[in-house]
């Protein structure tokens, strides 16, 4: 079809809107950044319908094992945390539908928002974001940026080619206005701070 | 100082009492106030409806009216930006750039250009709605409002302010438009009277017993939908509360 | 079927629900009540919004629950906006990047194409809705594919997708909540964001009993999402393409970005191997900077929450995986040579113009009869049909509180009497306004015409000029008291107090 691509840059070129419109500089915003960013981030991710578990010290697994109130397989993407399932090379991305809870290390998190993102490096196979009805997941503290403009100075946008910020569990509000979570995403999400090994 | 007095159509013709209680006020300040009595109307309506052409005339005779004097005041935020915005159908000769830029609206013109700090003659011991026209409050930028994050303030308001005994309700839509929208009040009368139903279920919830505004428009289309719901509330132009009306 | 709950809605005391696109407190409809449809459309004839409204209004409980969620939405949207600090300047920002792009639209659409190839996609042209369905089908057909999986996009409403690819024996299967329900009822989306925000829960339940099998005295709206989420998800798993729209797309990465609340982009694009995103031309951005503008003002203008819960960003297929690209046109780029009404090219698609307008809370979606509704639909629908869509510039006050949400900063309102000017230079304006307004310039041109016209009997019936009621009937009078006309106009009251004056006032 390209006929068409012609055609539609020379009509875009054709109809250009007159005036000098420089591209504008984006500041980052982030003089009132707090130097510990974990309180913000905490207040933001339950703001958003997550939880954050309470870490232990002696056992750092434990809060994750704790997190784990449901029968069913669960499925681990971290060496930290010892699964019933792991991502193999075999493995369909609708095999993961099977899944209970998903054990995921997000790439960083976004205080501002209480966002994690996540690439196909910590994911494996993709729909291991969204096909489980529960998530778990590892955050380094050291990885959490202020706001959206430092997020998006991170090295991920270039290197991955799926990308996401989930920000809490799935959530729908079309009926009446009602929430509900795990519309068709996971159910709930958890948020452990556990600094990368 | 000379200032052409510019009574909207409706105003001359529902609500006298406005155009006097303008007239009063002004004068009560020194100003040589005349009202120039071969005029009509802003042509807002026919802007409104998109019919330019149509309002070529009616723009020329306001101009014809109103061009001798330094400033044209106007108990009405929506003809000052008919006049001030939307005047676009004739050529935009010097008396109509001077006739377009001197044109103020009332609570304007006393805050702005008159920085009237009292009103030693006046009191309200009333508690009263106040309400903002849409054009008044948008456009002209008489308040400031909700939809945008910037600093609180409302000309209207600072006025009223030095009315004694005056008290304010509080409304839970403040700058929601209340329906009248000119043309559209009788075009699209069926969300026009629902949106004036609403706002006049706000105002009574809001334990009013005046509603007062800069613009007679809108009040005289929410008193319309007042009176036929039943409602207890009366609906009082902010100059007469501000040349000392009492009730 | 069981639901989970979340506990904040288990605690009958909670009212903190405000995250996502919930409301912030509490709305239930006390009643059942038949749904209003839409406008009647009749082919090529000017849509009647205003007939339509009536009939929503009528439906009273529809009304009033529309209106107290769409306003609890701008509430929300309020609430956010005072927690940013330089809210005012990230809306200079999007306005300003956005223009920026569209002045160079031709160099960032070839600059995402080259990124974008490079990574693996594969980008298409679509000179309209037409070619965009014959591209996607074509793909479809290739792979052999029966059953798409699809997220919500405004652009595929444009393009009549739905309907077009049934003709075709492809079944689609909506995967957002709310557009599902549309889909399910065979309704267009009445809300750019929340397609089914005009239905009650007793609406949904009816349509759910008949289509999926739920039991239809259940109006629970947890029971209801939990139904589609098991009727829906063996669909999902079992299709063979995934189809999502675009909200951004960064020409400097060749990436391009999906937000929703359900993860269903995620879904549709991540569990077939195939994915075809159908993207309007002017969803381009230059760059990762520029993203983080409009990521920050998206959800929180749409509906009053920080982020969508998901933010996705696709920059190349996935392993073994195949990614499509459909850039669209279908009317875009004339539009942008519309010098009063380029800067509606701006538009995110937040909805925010829609939550505000008080015309379209009382009026629903569907009133307006055209894929695009409220404030926005009002500037971009008479761009695809003049004539068609000649009366909706109409069903609006011009209040002005769209242009002051809107997170782009387009001058909708000013638009909207633009609209009226170039619609009655066309000749696209109704007899009635036409020969009212031609009379109204006639008699308030002239002092003397107008002084005569006025209703100086003070008979029962002549209480307002004839230019104000030149109608079938007097409108006015439907549902609201006429004023009392005094006993003297204020010309009378000056000519007789201010005699001296009103000699020197003439002109």
């Amino acid at each position: 079809m390209s006929g068409s691509r012609e055609a539609i840059l020379e009509a875009i070129r054709k109809n250009h809107i007159q005036g000098d419109r420089a591209r504008p500089n984006v500041p980052l915003f982030d003089q009132a950044a707090p130097a510990d960013l974990k309180e913000l981030f905490q207040k933001s991710l339950e703001r958003m319908g997550g939880k954050l578990l309470t870490p232990d010290a002696a056992d750092p697994m434990a809060p994750v094992r704790q997190a784990i109130v449901k029968a069913g397989p669960v499925l681990s993407c971290v060496p930290e945390f010892e699964g019933d399932m792991k991502v193999t090379p075999q493995t369909k991305p609708t095999d993961i539908a099977l899944v209970e809870y998903a054990v995921l290390r997000a790439a960083f998190g976004v205080a501002e928002t209480g966002s994690l993102c996540f690439t196909e490096k910590q994911l494996l196979v993709n729909t291991t974001g969204f096909l489980p009805q529960h998530l778990i997941i590892l955050l380094d503290p050291a990885q959490i940026v202020y706001n959206l403009h430092n997020a998006y100075q991170r090295p991920e946008w270039t290197q991955a080619h799926y990308a996401v910020f989930q920000s809490g569990p799935s959530a729908t509000a079309d009926i009446e206005g009602v929430l509900v979570h795990g519309a068709q995403g996971v159910r709930s999400l958890s948020v452990l701070f556990h600094p990368a090994s | 100082m000379k200032v052409g007095l510019f009574v909207p159509c409706y105003v001359d013709m529902f609500h006298p009492e406005t155009g006097i209680a303008t007239l009063e006020l002004l004068e009560r300040f020194g100003l040589s106030v005349e009202y120039p009595v071969d005029q009509t109307c802003c042509g807002q309506p026919m802007t409104n409806t998109g019919c330019e052409r149509e309002a070529a005339k009616t723009e020329e005779l306001f101009v014809r009216n109103f061009e001798k004097y330094d400033y044209i005041v106007t108990p009405s935020g929506s003809c000052t930006n008919q006049v001030r915005h939307n005047m676009t159908a004739i050529e935009e000769s010097d008396a109509v750039k001077h006739v377009r830029s001197r044109t103020y609206e009332l609570v304007e013109f006393l805050h702005d250009v008159l920085k009237v700090d009292a009103f030693p003659w006046a009191e309200f011991p009333h508690r009263v709605a106040l309400h903002n026209n849409c054009n008044t409050l948008r456009n002209l930028r008489i308040a400031s409002m909700t939809e945008r994050r910037e600093e609180p303030f409302s000309k209207p308001k600072a006025l009223l302010k030095m009315v004694k005994g005056i008290e304010f309700a509080d409304l839970t839509r403040p700058d929601e438009c209340c329906g009248f929208g000119g043309t559209f009040s009788v075009f699209e009368e069926g969300v026009s009277a629902k949106m004036g139903q609403d706002k006049v279920t706000d105002q009574l919830k809001s334990g009013a017993e005046y509603v007062t505004s800069s613009d007679s428009s809108c009040m005289m289309h929410q008193e319309g939908c007042a009176r036929r719901m039943g409602a207890n509330l009366k609906y009082i132009h902010i100059a007469q509360i501000l040349n000392g009306a009492r009730a | 079927m069981t639901a989970e709950l979340h506990e904040e809605l288990t605690d009958p005391n909670a009212d903190q629900l405000d995250h996502g696109a919930a409301s912030s407190r509490p709305l239930k409809s006390r009643i059942s009540e038949p749904q209003p449809r839409g406008a009647k459309v009749h082919g090529n004839r000017p849509i009647d919004q205003s007939e339509a409204a009536n009939r929503f209004i009528a439906a009273t409980e529809h009304e009033a629950m529309h209106d107290a969620r769409l306003w609890d939405l701008r509430q929300k949207r309020d609430k956010e906006m005072h927690g940013i600090e330089e809210w005012e300047e990230l809306r200079d920002l999007a306005s300003g990047i956005k223009e920026h792009t569209l002045s160079k639209l031709d160099y960032y659409l070839e600059l995402f194409e080259k990124n974008a190839t490079a990574n693996g996609i594969k980008v298409h042209w679509a000179k309209d809705g037409a070619e965009h369905n014959a591209i996607v089908l074509d793909i479809l057909r290739k792979k052999g594919v029966e059953r798409l999986i699809k997220s919500k996009s405004m652009l595929t409403e444009e393009c009549g997708f739905r309907h077009f690819m049934a003709e075709n024996n492809v079944e689609v299967i909506e995967t957002d909540l709310g557009e599902r329900i549309q889909q399910l009822d065979d309704e267009a989306p009445s809300h750019v964001v929340v397609p089914a925000v005009h239905k009650l829960r007793t609406d949904v339940a009816g349509v759910f009993a008949k289509t999926i099998g739920s039991d239809p005295d259940n109006a629970d709206a947890h029971y209801l999402t939990e139904c589609q989420r098991e009727a829906t998800r063996p669909l999902i798993l079992s299709a063979q393409a995934g189809m999502t729209g675009g909200n951004f797309v960064v020409a400097e990465t060749g990436t391009f970005v999906v937000c929703t609340n359900e993860g269903n982009a995620d879904l549709s694009a991540n569990t077939p191997s195939l994915h075809i995103a159908s993207i309007g031309i002017e969803k381009l951005i230059p760059g990762l900077d520029d993203l983080a503008v409009f990521v920050r003002l998206l959800s929180r203008s749409a509906l009053g929450s920080p982020i969508t819960q998901y933010t996705s960003h696709f920059r190349g297929p996935r392993e073994g995986g195949e990614m499509h690209v459909v850039l669209v046109d279908n009317g875009r780029s004339e539009r942008l040579g519309m010098e009063k009404f380029w800067r509606g090219l701006k538009c995110i698609r937040c909805g925010a113009c829609m939550n505000t307008c008080p015309v379209f809370r009382r009026s629903g979606g569907l009133s307006y009869g055209a894929t695009y509704a409220g404030p926005i639909g009002l500037i971009i629908d008479p761009t695809f049909n003049v004539h068609k869509y000649r009366n909706l510039p109409y069903s609006s006050t011009l209040n002005g509180s769209c242009t002051n949400v809107c997170p782009v900063k387009i001058n909708i309102h000013e638009q909207i009497a633009d609209w009226r000017k170039t619609l009655a230079g066309e000749g696209e304006i109704s007899p009635v306004k036409k020969v009212m307004m031609k009379a109204a310039g006639e008699v308030l041109a002239s002092p003397v015409v107008y002084r005569a016209s006025l209703p100086l009997g003070r008979s029962a019936l002549r209480h307002l000029p004839h230019f104000m009621l030149y109608n079938k009937l007097n409108t006015w009078g439907r549902k609201r008291d006429i004023p009392e006309t005094p006993k003297q106009t204020f010309n009378e009251w000056y000519r007789k107090n201010r005699k001296q004056q009103a000699e020197g006032g003439k002109s």
